[in-house]
C-alpha cells in the first residue's frame, strides 16, 4: 500500500463497528479543515478502510482547561496547546474495507464487518482512493462530479443506476433538476436504457432555465440524433421554437377508472365517487366517460343511478370531476394517432423520448397523462420481457421512466393501484424501472422509498423528509449529520445500490459552452479515425 | 570543548563538581558531561552553590571601608582561595558506544571526573529526543521542576535558528506529558514563550 499524496490527519483511538471510530486529530492537521463528508482511508495492521468523516469534535485532556482557558492571544501558547491538551476529533464511519493479500486486492472494496485496530493512521482519501472505490470514466461509468473538496472525478455505473429505481430528492432550488439532465444524459451516453421522461415544467427536452434566468441546453439540443420530443401543447412548443417530434393526444376511451382513482385528490373526488366510475365502466363499457357526462339531469338519469345505486351528490361530484378532465385540450373524443405506439416506436430504436406538458402545468394532466401511458407502456414492456423469457429471445432495452413531482404518484394513498407503486415495487424483472424526481419524500409511501435503489439527495431541512431518505441505511445517524449539512445549492448525498458507499459530491458544472463539450465527446472524429484505420 | 569542574561527589541519579575558579559555574539548565570512556553521562545543572572551603568557617562582611564590591576582592586577595563553587548536575542521559541513550547509565560518574560543557552541536544531537523532559519532570529537586525544565529548555533552544520551533515543539511534549496538570504545563510555557 503506497503512501505517496496522502494526508494524515491523526490516529484511530477508539470505536466499535456498530457506531464507527473515533479518530484523534494530528496538531498539524487543523480542526476547521474537516469537513463532514470527507472521505478518509483507514491503514488498519492488515487491511485498508474506506469511511466517511460524519461528526467533528473538539476534545481536552484536563478539563482545568476549559474552566480557566489559556492566553490563546499568545501565538506561542496556543501553538504549543493545539492538538496537545487541547485537540480535535472526528467520527468516521468506516464503508468498505479492502485486504492486504493478493486475492483480496483483486477481488475489490468489500462491506466492512469490523474495526481497525488502535492507532492505525488515518489519510484523507487520495485521488487514487476514490478511483480505487468508485472507478473511473469508462464505457460503463460516467462522471456526475467530484467528491466533496476534491479535484477527482465521481463516477456511476450507468448499467447498476438503471438496475434499480433510483430517486433525486431536495428542497426546491438546490438543483435537482440540473443534476437530473446530467444523469439522463449519463445513461444516454452508455447507452445502457432508454429513458421515458415526464417533462412537467418543460425542462428536459429542448431548453432549461437555470436560477438566474440563464437559458441552459437540455436533451434534445446536446443529442439530437438520440431525444425525441413528444408534446400535449402544441402551441406552447412552437412559441418556444422546440421542434417536436410529435403531439400527443388522448383519447376519451382511453382514459380507464384506474385513473380516476389515482386522481381521487387532484380532482376532489370522494371515496364513492371513485366507486362509481367502476360502475359506469361496467355500464357503459370503454366510452363511460363521454357517456357519463352525457347524462343529462332528467328522470332517465335517476333511474339509472338508482339501479346502479349510486348516490346523486356522489354522482354530482363524479361529474364535476370528469369534466375537469373533459376540459383539457389534449383530450379528445377520437385519437387516431396512437401515442403509446409512438413511443414505444421510438424506444425501442434506442431513442429517449421527453413528454413536454407545455402550459398543462396543473396536476390533474400530468398525473393522468403519465399514469396513462406508463400503464400501457408497462404492459407492453411485461408482454416482450415474458415472450423474450419463454422464448429465449432478446429482451428489450431497459425502460428508465423519470416522473417529477413523485410523491403525488406515490403517496401512501394510491401508491398501491398506480402504475408507478406496482413499477417500484416489481423492480426490475421487466426491465422498467422509475426515477423519481421530488421535493418531499416523505409523502411518498415507505414501501416504495425502500425499493428505491440508488438516492440522491439534496438538502432537506424538514426531518420527515430527512428520515423518509435514509429509512432502512445502515448507518443513519451519522448520514443525518452530513445530509444536514449540506450547502443549499450543488451538493448532494448518494448512497445505494449504484455506488459501493455514500458520498457527498458536489455534481459537475452544467450550462457553460465547456460544460456542453464535456459532455458531447468528439465523437465525429473518433469515427473519423476509425474509418481512416479501418 | 570547554572544561568546567571536576566531580567531586556522585550517585546514579546525579553529581556535584567543583569549578576551577570561583563563580565559574555553567549556566542553570545547560547541559554538561563526564568522559569515562567507553561511558560519557549527560547532565542537566540544576544548582549551583558558592560557600566557604572549610564548612565551619563562614564568611564575613568586609565590605565597610572599600569603594565597591570588587575593591574587595583586590584588597584581600586571600578570598579566592577559601571560597569553592560548585554546582550539581542531574543525571539524563549518557552515550555508549557511540549510542546515544535518554535515561540513567549503569554506573555513577567516578570522582574526579572532568567536567565539560557541551558544544552546540552535542546539545543538538542530544535534544532531539525529549524523553529527557519525563526525568526532570518526576525527579525531586531543590529548585522546582517548572523552573528547571524552562531553564533547560531556554539554554538548549540557543543552538538552534529557529528557537521558535524548537520551543513549539518542546512544548507540545511537555503538554502530553503534564496532561493532567495544566497549571504547571502553563508556569512552564509562560516561561519558555519569547
Amino acid at each position: 500500500m503506497t503512501q505517496e499524496n496522502t494526508q494524515r490527519l491523526g490516529i484511530v483511538i477508539s470505536g466499535s463497528s456498530s457506531k464507527g471510530v473515533e479518530v484523534k486529530l494530528d496538531s498539524s492537521a487543523s480542526v476547521e479543515d474537516m469537513v463532514v463528508g470527507r472521505y478518509v482511508t483507514i491503514e488498519g495492521q492488515k487491511r485498508r478502510f474506506f469511511g466517511m468523516i460524519t461528526d467533528v469534535s473538539l476534545g481536552v485532556t484536563d478539563q482545568k482547561l476549559t474552566l480557566a482557558p489559556p492566553d490563546v492571544s499568545d501565538p506561542f501558547m496556543a501553538e504549543v496547546l493545539a492538538g496537545t491538551a487541547t485537540y480535535g476529533t472526528l467520527h468516521v464511519s468506516p464503508y468498505l474495507t479492502i485486504g492486504g493479500d493478493v486475492a483480496s486486492l483483486l477481488q475489490g472494496p468489500q462491506p466492512v464487518k469490523t474495526v481497525p485496530a488502535h492507532f492505525s493512521t488515518v489519510n484523507l482519501a487520495s485521488d487514487q482512493d476514490i478511483e480505487s472505490v468508485f472507478g473511473n470514466e469508462n464505457k460503463e461509468r460516467f462522471w456526475i462530479g467530484n467528491p466533496l473538496d476534491m479535484e477527482t472525478k465521481l463516477c456511476l455505473d450507468a448499467e447498476k443506476l438503471v438496475e434499480r429505481s433510483s430517486g433525486v430528492f431536495g428542497k426546491s432550488g438546490t438543483g435537482k433538476t440540473f443534476f437530473t439532465r446530467q444523469l439522463l444524459i449519463g445513461t444516454l451516453q452508455k447507452g445502457k436504457a432508454v429513458n421515458l421522461i415526464f417533462d412537467m415544467q418543460s425542462e428536459y427536452g429542448w431548453e432549461g432555465s437555470s436560477e438566474q434566468g440563464l437559458k441552459v441546453k437540455a436533451l434534445k439540443q446536446l443529442f439530437p440524433d438520440r431525444v425525441a420530443v413528444f408534446t400535449l401543447d402544441e402551441e406552447s412548443s412552437r412559441r418556444r421554437r422546440v421542434s417536436t417530434d410529435f403531439v400527443v393526444r388522448i383519447g376519451y376511451d382511453e382514459i380507464e377508472p384506474e385513473d380516476m382513482a389515482l386522481l381521487r385528490q387532484t380532482l376532489n373526488l370522494t371515496e364513492p365517487a371513485v366507486e362509481a366510475v367502476y360502475q359506469m365502466r361496467r355500464r357503459f363499457g370503454r366510452n363511460w366517460l363521454p357517456a357519463t357526462l352525457a347524462l343529462k339531469d332528467s328522470d332517465e338519469t335517476k333511474e339509472l343511478l338508482n339501479r346502479l345505486n349510486i348516490h346523486e351528490s356522489t354522482f354530482q361530484n363524479l361529474q364535476r370531476g370528469l369534466a375537469t378532465i373533459g376540459r383539457l385540450p389534449f383530450i379528445e373524443p377520437h385519437v387516431s394517432a396512437d401515442a403509446v405506439g409512438h413511443i414505444l416506436d421510438h424506444l425501442d430504436r434506442g431513442v429517449n423520448v421527453v413528454l413536454e406538458f407545455g402550459r398543462y402545468k396543473d396536476f390533474t394532466a400530468y398525473i393522468l397523462v403519465a399514469n396513462l401511458l406508463t400503464r400501457r407502456i408497462y404492459a407492453q414492456y411485461r408482454e416482450r420481457m415474458e415472450t423474450a423469457m419463454g422464448e429465449d429471445a432478446a429482451r428489450p432495452i431497459p425502460l428508465v421512466i423519470t416522473i417529477e413531482e413523485a410523491h403525488r404518484f406515490l403517496n401512501p394513498g394510491v401508491a398501491s393501484q398506480t402504475i408507478f407503486g406496482t413499477i417500484a415495487r416489481e423492480m426490475r424483472k421487466y426491465n422498467v424501472t422509475l426515477m423519481v424526481i421530488d421535493q418531499r419524500p416523505s409523502g411518498i409511501d415507505e414501501e416504495v422509498m425502500s425499493q428505491i435503489g440508488t438516492k440522491i439527495t439534496f438538502l432537506l431541512d424538514n426531518e420527515r423528509d430527512i428520515d423518509s431518505v435514509l429509512a432502512g441505511v445502515s448507518g443513519k445517524s451519522e448520514l443525518k449529520s452530513v445530509l444536514a449539512k449540506l450547502a443549499s445549492k450543488q451538493q448532494a448525498l448518494i448512497f445505494g445500490h449504484a455506488v459501493p458507499m455514500p458520498v457527498v459530491f458536489q455534481p459537475r458544472e452544467y450550462g457553460s459552452a465547456q460544460s456542453y463539450k464535456d459532455f458531447i465527446p468528439d465523437e465525429h472524429i473518433e469515427k473519423d479515425i476509425e474509418e481512416l484505420w479501418g | 570543548m570547554q572544561r568546567v569542574g571536576e566531580v567531586i561527589e556522585a550517585s546514579t541519579t546525579d553529581f556535584v563538581a567543583q569549578c576551577y575558579e570561583l563563580y565559574q559555574s555553567p549556566p542553570l539548565g545547560s547541559l554538561v558531561k563526564t568522559r569515562d570512556l567507553p561511558l560519557e553521562l549527560y547532565a542537566i545543572v540544576y544548582n549551583a552553590t558558592t560557600t566557604s572551603l572549610e564548612p565551619g568557617r563562614r564568611p564575613i562582611a568586609r565590605g565597610k571601608d572599600e569603594a565597591g564590591e570588587e575593591e574587595i576582592y583586590r584588597s584581600s586577595p586571600q578570598l579566592l582561595k577559601l571560597l569553592k563553587s560548585e554546582f550539581n548536575a542531574l543525571v539524563v542521559g549518557h552515550r555508549q558506544n557511540e549510542k546515544l541513550y535518554h535515561y540513567l547509565p549503569p554506573n555513577p560518574a567516578r570522582i574526579h571526573s572532568f567536567v565539560y560543557l557541551c558544544s552546540p552541536d552535542e546539545v543538538k544531537e542530544f535534544s532531539q529526543s525529549f524523553d529527557f523532559l519525563n526525568i526532570l519532570i518526576n525527579t525531586n529537586l531543590p529548585v522546582s521542576a517548572e523552573e528547571l525544565i524552562s531553564a533547560c529548555l531556554r539554554q538548549m533552544s540557543q543552538v538552534y535558528e529557529d528557537r521558535h520551533a524548537f520551543l513549539v515543539a518542546a512544548g507540545k511534549e511537555l503538554a502530553i506529558l503534564l496532561s493532567g496538570q495544566f497549571n504547571q504545563l502553563k508556569a512552564i510555557l509562560g516561561r519558555i514563550r519569547e
